[in-house]
């Protein structure tokens, strides 16, 4: 940060390069998909809520993943799910991120032996960014992820991505 | 009424179709058979005497001699009594007549034993996989029952 913090008098010009301006703007509104799977769910909604408040980082859920930068997947993936997911996610304009929130998510959880439904592990059907561990975890390790999450933004480089796709 | 009273009207009523019983049981149990599930129940159900208007629980079984059945656990609100029901068949040729007529509850309930353990209802409305995928290989809940390696591209095992 830094941007804000001193105060703009004389003059109007503010120098900083483009990757530093863009990542600023798109790890400050991280929209989120609005979806929840299972108990990780309730941890995701308490994160929202007033007590750890979510959006003071710019995480707002949406309800179509058209608008969202990123996919909070939220418990345990059924083999069933796990096709919907892959199309959610296919859905999301770039540049997308994934946040895996929880032991199901992860690899499987309680699941991972005997869950004949269970997918051990949404990182076998879309990319994950970040995992966040916790059976299921607090609100603050779900703030923690946004936090991570933030950082691989501010290390990116869009401009020399775009040059490179060209 | 008591699990005997019971046992003895069905066997009147009934005869050949009421098979094994155990009476002493925590929960008393009746077996009844498979093909003639629905007379029985709504039997059970329009009976003044037994007046079973609630389908507390209906689950599919996998027995270790091999068979599959369904128990049907009943309660009465008028009487306060209750009753076990058991129906079984091979599974060779899983089918056994559906109860969905006899109290709604059973609909979705057979659904889920249908999707578990392959049990098959006859003259069920709408016997569709509840829980899994459609094309969901096998049925999760027999004993022989092997996890698929792979589910529509997804590796399955850990």
């Amino acid at each position: 940060m830094g941007i804000l913090n001193y105060k703009f008098e004389s003059s109007n010009i503010l120098i900083t390069s483009l990757d530093g301006l863009l990542n600023w703007a798109r790890l400050s509104s991280l929209w989120q998909m609005q979806f929840g799977l299972a108990c990780c769910a309730i941890e995701m909604m308490a994160a929202s809520a007033s007590n750890f408040d979510i959006m003071r980082f710019g995480v707002i859920p949406r309800a179509t993943p058209r608008q969202c930068d990123v996919m909070i997947v939220s418990g345990t993936v059924t083999l069933k799910m796990a096709t919907r997911i892959k199309r959610l996610f296919d859905q999301m304009p770039e540049p997308r991120y994934v946040i895996s929130m929880g032991s199901c998510s992860n690899c499987g959880g309680p699941y991972w032996e005997h869950g004949y439904h269970v997918l051990k592990g949404v990182d076998r059907v879309i990319p994950v960014d970040v995992y966040v561990p916790g059976c299921p975890p607090r609100p603050e390790a779900l703030l923690e992820g946004i936090i991570k999450l933030q950082e691989k933004v501010r290390k990116e480089s869009l401009a020399k991505k775009a040059v490179q796709t060209v | 009424m008591t699990a005997r009273e019971i046992f003895d009207n069905l066997k009147a009523k009934f005869g050949d179709a009421i098979g094994e019983a155990k009476l002493d049981a925590l929960q008393p149990w009746i077996t009844v058979a498979e093909k003639r599930a629905k007379e029985i129940c709504l039997f059970l159900r329009d009976e003044p005497g037994f007046g079973f208007d609630y389908l507390s629980c209906l689950s599919g079984v996998d027995y270790p001699d091999g068979k599959l059945g369904v128990t049907y656990h009943l309660f009465s609100m008028n009487h306060k009594h209750k009753i076990v029901v058991k129906a079984l068949c091979t599974r060779e040729n899983p089918h056994v007549q559906s109860v969905s007529a006899v109290w709604g509850t059973a609909n979705w309930h057979e659904r889920e034993a249908y999707d578990m353990y392959g049990i098959v209802f006859d003259e069920h409305p709408d016997l569709r996989r509840i829980l899994c995928g459609d094309d969901y290989p096998g049925y999760p809940l027999r004993k022989d029952f092997k996890v698929p390696e792979f589910y529509n591209g997804m590796k399955v095992p850990y």
